[in-house]
């Protein structure tokens, strides 16, 4: 029989080879097929490292000038080797090497981390059955179809499909601490059938090629029992993932099923996709607009080179004879080299160094805010967590924040409140929480025993319908696995393992999102088939006799409005017959390879009717700490917050109300199932209908807007929006094209146009497309996502930040968030204060580095009209390469770390816009310096004898006198910008002057050896000994920053004594970028 | 000069109370330390600009920059400069004769000073048009060379093309700036109003920088026997004499520390420019000034030529004060730049006064 089986096996499954593989337990192929090939698995080494020794300089090169801004400066590099430039190539050559060996030795070291880490994984030994003996063997040898062997605390060296457990009952409990974060116990199962001797199984397992969903196995496995083949399904619960931990399980065997790079755990560390702020965008835009800058400096150069060449005797005079070789150059390429000869001269207006103080600052910026202690939890012993240091400025333009509600902007600490059992309300008397503490508030008190029947079923649904698991030995450490059973008093968790041995379990219809109930079906002592189910009113409503409903509706909508989680909870009794069938199916839908969530979903969906409704109970889920504070500083502060739940409508209405999102005077929009149904007619005309009308109302009546004046006016009125996840997905998905993008548009204006957006009955997919939309809305706002649980992940990897929480629905939402901070309340600090600091700062270094770059490279520019356009260099290749790299580098980085241009307390405000403006505004500025430099020394120039011993100065001296006026020019005004003194920035301020005047002393000091020239031989120090070149210097300083001065005095005094104003004028700041 | 406000701001020295449970020193607690650099609660100092604040500072730099002005304005005008253009291209110059000779020239400008020069006098050649600071010209040399390195010596820098080697030998010293040496004599011959005359002394020595003459610029193997040293090179082309015979009359001032060469190697900055050619030192007597006015004659060895170029040249006689030759740009600048300053001082003075009250009263909430 095994033989014909195997052939059908393979025959049907020949075309879907590529979907599954076939793993033959302990390397024992089925007796019958010759044919066999041992299939290639990959080995069980772990690799997260990116390099070797061998391949570390080529590979990590190509990576670095993968970036277009490195390329940029390698071309230029390259020109300067091969043509013959102004510029010595070590110039640019010097600025670049430094930056592609920090990065390669950063990345290296990282790397190098990894390496050790995973030389840890693999070499660590486990021990592997073989051919009946105990091998021990180093982790990365296992192969897959490898039996191993794990015992208690070790962690799983690869994917393993569990075969024998210690525990009598065939299960074994892990932790996926390492995986999700989510520590509680979880209980896997062994496959039902398996032979006790592992020696002897004989099996093989179907399974699908490896996928990083953690949450999805599908399998099967054949055994060879005695010359029959048995077909047993695998599932999720029967996979022991690679990083999860045994716990309270002596040891257990199981056969690796994935290995290595294969394993879940190494597919889901793979590839995040990285978010790219704004603010980088806007700076390719600046570059773009300095590389035109260049590109025409380059070419006016290289055109008045040629008019200017095409007089007489200019071109080559007799005391500047060109050599044999320039006189042969082909006119046209000598054009060509000329231009490209400009281009490298003026090519320092585009930094290399802007590209790596930018990356420092952000990785040094993003340890303030793990570093900060008010978003230091002490519950959880936790600070917050910085995943992506490239979003610290993004933190202060956000326009949007989306949260979700349990867990984020409440605590989802679930506290019971009262429960109803057929109409009737029973309270929880706040501290005792015993049994008979249950009292009747509503009912006759005689009608109790005969309650007693239908209380007794109640509790026991609410015992019997989860997944708790009770740890045998001592106490009771129960983890429960889904949230919503956070409802059990404790009395009745010790009261069941009573239930326990009172019903057999036969199956769990598990929870899901989607179905938003769960059931169980359990065989009690006395035989009887029952099915309890307990899930969210509307779903589990439409599936119980409508009659029941009636009463317990009241209460449950009574209990929605108060801001109570409400759970129902029904059962059914299945005859046998009924039984044998459900069970048939369910086994059936287990065992299906494909497809087989949509087919369980169908069978349960099946299963779960016609049940008969018991009763329903009540959950309060408080408000975080500071929730509504929270909330109402980021409204205050212009950012428009939108709640996605997946909650219904009158729980969250109301967290929204308790959250002050809408207050009592705002007008509520709702666009949901209900006001559709209203009418009575077509939905969809029902829904063009209120759009239009609110369209009307929010958008159309409401007083023009003026750009900077925010929502907080409060002489208008103020509209709260609230939409259902049915309407959304009419909105967005409506039949004809045209309609929805129509739709879609008057959505979003009256959105843009409320206060608070209240989205319900949002699936995660759905939360996720409502920021993608309002992401790529007019005007492209900066969005943000906040939310603690799984659901939130696709919200949170669509939005420009996502921010986890640090909760109890698992690490999920942090590992996919670029932030986690342990509370909501922290959000406000990390957007109003540090995400605020980090936008001031990022966008001041910027944009000043543009500006020092500009007015470094404009004199030089100019001073191409005086030389003949021979590219002569104005400065000395020393401080061309050190301007950038060592004179003005420190006090920018220092001032972007360090700058809090107002107090952080009373950080207020945020959004000012990226703009062309204050660029336009820096650009001017060096512009100006940069002419102001180079005319007032020309000026000086004109009689170049400067020293009271009537000796002259060259063209050294005048460069130098240019170079150290800008050197100080630019440093100070960065001090006149410089708000908040502390001693790092005087520190590196005055040290950057004082090291340009010595190292200006000490290169112009030495006759260097193996230098070809010797151009600024105490040029530097002839330059001080001259009263006019003092003079000079001091009064162009003083005339360049004179505007800035009177512009600072102009404009309202900023600092402590307008604190109070700000606070209430809450305006934008000015200058900003 | 400023407002400030040291705003040391608070710190609430070190928690210990808010460990957590069961965090006893035992468990290392992940709370991060609270240093007030950590916190970004450093001690700093806020200036704060204001009108009120800067208002002094503007009436000081005026009032400063003002008297600096007028003191260099009035040094700049004390200072006595003539200059004479002998590029010779009006015909009826003397020197008009010289611009077509090839063969070494001498023509005679006679001039006359209206007003006697005190002290040192300085006297200039001045060029026009000529690039100095063109860029194949200004790395046209060999600095080691210069600084009497034998291998340089023999084998110049490749820069030094197309003036690297003469008749297959190595030409000393190489490159252009060196070929191209200033080589026109300049005399002054006064005129007694008795009409007899007398040659004007000219010293040679001190117009080049002083760490020039004695560090970066050295003759191979000392000053003795420079015609030994030099051997196996060859002078640049355009030059008369090899660079040991520079200067007949000091033997000091011959090869590479003749100054009249290194002062032609500083290459000049602008195309217009001058260079130091020649001190007259004053009258040891101190009565007698050193140009008294009268009648002069400039005798020029015409050399040099600038035409092809369009170029000019000029001899320059000027005395030097504290801030070095005649240039009116810093005085006017100085009494500019505190002239508005001062303004702008008195106009923020009108604004603060009058609007002044209504911003103090803003901030008074605080």
């Amino acid at each position: 029989p095994s033989v014909s089986f195997l052939s059908t096996s393979w025959s049907s499954r020949d075309e879907k080879r590529v979907d599954s593989r076939t793993i033959y337990v302990g390397h024992r192929q089925c007796p019958g097929t010759e044919a066999f090939i041992a299939p290639k698995f990959c080995d069980n080494r772990i690799v997260s490292s990116k390099y070797t020794v061998w391949n570390f300089l080529p590979k990590n090169l190509f990576e670095q000038f993968r970036r277009i801004a490195n390329f940029y400066f390698l071309i230029i590099f390259l020109v300067q080797v091969i043509v013959d430039t102004p510029t010595s190539p070590v110039t640019s050559g010097l600025p670049l090497f430094f930056v592609i060996t920090v990065t390669a030795i950063k990345q290296g070291y990282e790397d190098w981390l990894r390496h050790k880490a995973d030389k840890e994984v693999n070499k660590y030994l486990v021990t592997v059955l073989e051919d009946g003996r105990r091998i021990r063997k180093e982790s990365e040898r296992i192969k897959v179809g490898d039996v191993v062997e794990v015992v208690e605390d070790e962690t799983f060296p690869c994917d393993l499909i569990l075969l024998q457990s210690s525990r009598d009952d065939d299960t074994c409990f892990v932790t996926t601490a390492s995986l999700d974060g989510e520590s509680n116990h979880k209980t896997h199962y062994t496959v039902p059938d398996t032979e006790k001797d592992l020696e002897s199984l004989t099996a093989t397992i179907e399974c699908e090629q490896p996928q990083p969903d953690l949450y999805k196995y599908v399998s099967a496995r054949h055994t060879l029992y005695s010359m029959s083949i048995v077909k047993w399904s695998l599932g999720p619960e029967n996979l022991l993932l690679k990083g999860a931990t045994l716990k309270n399980t002596k040891k257990i065997y199981g056969v690796a099923v994935y290995t290595g790079m294969e394993t879940k755990m190494a597919l889901n560390y793979q590839g995040k996709s990285q978010k790219r702020s704004a603010v980088e965008k806007s700076i390719n835009a600046f570059l773009l607009v300095y590389l035109c800058i260049l590109l025409s400096k380059a070419l006016v150069c290289t055109t008045l080179k040629y008019v200017w060449q095409s007089r007489d005797g200019q071109d080559e005079p007799w005391y500047n004879q060109k050599t044999q070789k320039e006189k042969d150059a082909y006119k046209f390429l000598k054009m060509f080299t000329d231009f490209l000869s400009f281009m490298v001269l003026f090519n320092f207006i585009i930094p290399v160094s802007m590209y790596v103080t930018v990356e420092m600052q952000k990785f040094l910026g993003s340890f303030f805010i793990t570093w900060d202690k008010d978003f230091f939890d002490p519950e959880i012993q936790e600070g917050a967590l910085v995943n992506t240091s490239d979003l610290n400025e993004e933190l202060g333009q956000v326009e949007y924040v989306f949260t979700d509600k349990t867990g984020t902007l409440t605590q989802n600490n679930m506290e019971f409140i009262e429960c109803c059992i057929d109409g009737f309300q029973y309270k929880n008397r706040d501290s005792c929480s015993e049994l008979d503490s249950f009292c009747v508030t509503d009912g006759p008190v005689s009608k109790l025993h005969e309650k007693a029947g239908r209380e007794e079923l109640f509790l026991r649904a609410l015992c019997l319908c989860h997944t708790v698991q009770v740890k045998e030995a001592g106490d009771m450490e129960t983890v429960s696995e889904d949230q919503i059973d956070g409802l059990l008093p404790p009395t009745e968790q010790q009261k069941e393992c009573l239930f326990l041995d009172l019903y057999e379990l036969l199956h769990v219809l598990n929870f899901d999102p989607v179905r938003r109930r769960m059931s169980v079906i359990v065989r009690s002592k006395a035989g009887e088939t029952l099915l309890f189910c307990k899930g969210a009113d509307s779903s589990i409503f439409p599936r119980v006799r409508s009659e029941e409903v009636d009463r317990i509706r009241v209460h449950v909508e009574r209990n929605a409005t108060e801001g109570y989680r409400t759970l129902c909870v029904a059962y059914k009794q299945l005859c046998t017959e009924e039984y044998v069938e459900v069970d048939a199916k369910l086994r059936e839908a287990r065992l299906a390879l494909q497809d087989r969530e949509e087919k369980l979903m169908a069978v349960y969906n099946q299963v779960e009717t016609g049940m008969s409704l018991i009763g329903a109970t009540a959950v309060e889920d408080r408000l975080q700490e500071e929730a509504a504070e929270t909330m109402e500083a980021l409204q205050e502060a212009g950012i428009k917050v939108w709640v996605l739940t997946g909650d219904k409508m009158e729980t969250a209405k109301s967290t929204c109300y308790a959250c002050r999102l809408f207050q009592r005077g705002t007008e509520l929009l709702e666009l949901t199932v209900r006001t559709l149904e209203d009418g009575g007619r077509k939905r969809e005309e029902r829904l063009h209908e209120l759009l239009l009308e609110y369209h009307k109302k929010a958008v159309q009546d409401a007083p023009p807007a003026k750009l900077g004046v925010r929502s907080w006016v409060t002489a208008s009125q103020e509209y709260g929006f609230i939409i259902d996840g049915a309407t959304l997905s009419l909105v967005l998905n409506s039949s004809p094209e045209a309609s929805s993008t129509r739709y879609k548009s008057l959505f979003l204006q009256i959105c843009q146009n409320c206060t608070a957006v209240l989205c319900c009955r949002m699936a995660p997919l759905q939360k996720a497309q409502i920021v993608k939309m309002v992401k790529n809305s007019k005007g492209s706002p900066i969005t943000l996502s906040i939310g603690d649980g799984a659901n939130d992940v696709s919200m949170i990897l669509e939005a420009h930040v996502g921010i986890g929480i640090k909760g109890k629905e698992g690490r999920q939402a942090v590992r996919n968030s670029d932030y986690a901070i342990p509370k909501l309340k922290h959000l406000k600090k990390l957007l109003l204060a540090h995400g605020h600091l980090y936008y001031v700062r990022i966008a001041h270094l910027v944009q000043y580095f543009f500006y020092k770059n500009l007015c470094f490279i404009l004199p030089q520019f100019l001073y191409q009209f005086f030389c003949g356009y021979s590219q002569q260099p104005l400065y000395d290749a020393a401080y061309l390469t050190m301007y950038n790299i060592c004179f003005t580098s420190m006090p920018i980085l220092a001032y972007s770390l360090l700058e809090q241009h107002i107090a952080i307390e009373s950080l207020m405000d945020t959004n000012a816009t990226l703009r062309w403006g204050p660029f336009l505004y820096w650009t001017t500025l060096g512009i100006f310096h940069g002419l102001l430099f180079f005319f007032g020394v020309r000026c000086l120039f004109s009689n170049p004898a400067l020293q009271d011993n009537g000796q002259v100065f060259g063209n050294w001296s005048y460069g130098t006198i240019v170079f150290t006026v800008l050197v100080f020019t630019v440093t100070l005004k960065l001090a006149l910008d410089t708000r908040h003194w502390t001693w790092i920035n005087h520190l590196v301020i005055w040290g950057s002057l004082a090291f340009y005047v010595f190292f200006s002393f000490f290169w112009g000091g030495i006759i260097w050896p193996f230098l070809q020239q010797q151009r600024l031989y105490f040029v530097f120090a002839n330059m001080l000994s001259s009263v006019s070149a003092w003079l000079v210097i001091i009064l162009l300083i003083l005339l360049s920053l004179l505007p800035e001065i009177l512009v600072l005095v102009l404009r309202k005094p900023r600092g402590p004594h307008r604190r109070q104003v700000r606070k209430a004028h809450n305006h934008v700041v000015p200058f900003c970028l | 000069m400023m407002a400030s406000s040291y705003n040391a701001k608070e710190e609430d020295g070190h928690h210990s109370g808010s460990v957590g449970p069961g965090g006893a020193g035992a468990v290392k607690s992940r709370k991060p330390d609270n240093t007030a650099f950590k916190q970004q609660r450093l001690p700093a100092w806020q200036p704060i600009l204001t009108a009120g604040t800067v208002l002094p500072a503007f009436f000081v730099i005026g009032l400063i920059f003002i008297p600096i002005g007028i003191g260099l304005f009035v040094t700049s005008n004390n200072i006595k400069e003539f200059e004479i253009d002998y590029t010779g291209m009006d015909p009826d110059s003397p020197c008009n004769m010289c611009i077509n000779s090839t063969t070494p020239c001498r023509c005679s400008i006679p001039f006359t000073l209206e007003q006697p020069f005190e002290n040192n006098v300085f006297m200039y050649y001045g060029l026009s048009n000529f690039y100095q600071n063109h860029r194949r010209y200004v790395k046209s040399r060999d600095d080691s060379q210069l600084n009497g390195d034998k291998s340089s010596l023999l084998y110049p820098s490749k820069e030094c093309e197309p003036y690297r080697t003469r008749n297959g030998l190595p030409v000393a010293p190489c490159g252009a700036i060196a070929n191209s040496l200033f080589n026109d004599t300049l005399e002054l011959i006064y005129y007694y109003p008795n009409k007899s005359s007398m040659s004007i002394p000219l010293v040679k020595t001190g117009i080049a920088w002083w760490t020039d003459t004695h560090v970066k610029f050295r003759n191979p193997g000392g000053n003795n026997n420079l015609t030994a040293a030099f051997k196996g090179t060859t002078k640049p082309e355009n030059w008369q004499n090899p660079v040991y015979e520079l200067d007949p009359t000091n033997p000091e001032n011959n090869g590479f520390v003749n100054e009249d060469f290194i002062v032609w190697m500083r290459t000049a900055a602008l195309p217009t420019f001058r260079k130091l050619y020649r001190i007259i030192q004053k009258k040891k007597d101190n009565l007698t000034p050193t140009l008294p006015p009268g009648n002069y004659t400039l005798e020029i060895t015409y050399n040099y030529p600038v035409i092809s170029f369009d170029g000019h040249k000029r001899m320059i006689l000027s005395t030097i004060s504290w801030m070095g030759g005649k240039n009116p740009f810093l005085g006017i600048a100085y009494i500019t730049v505190g002239s508005v300053c001062f303004f702008l001082g008195v106009v923020l003075l009108i604004i603060h006064h009058k609007f002044g009250n209504r911003n103090n009263n803003a901030d008074i909430p605080n």
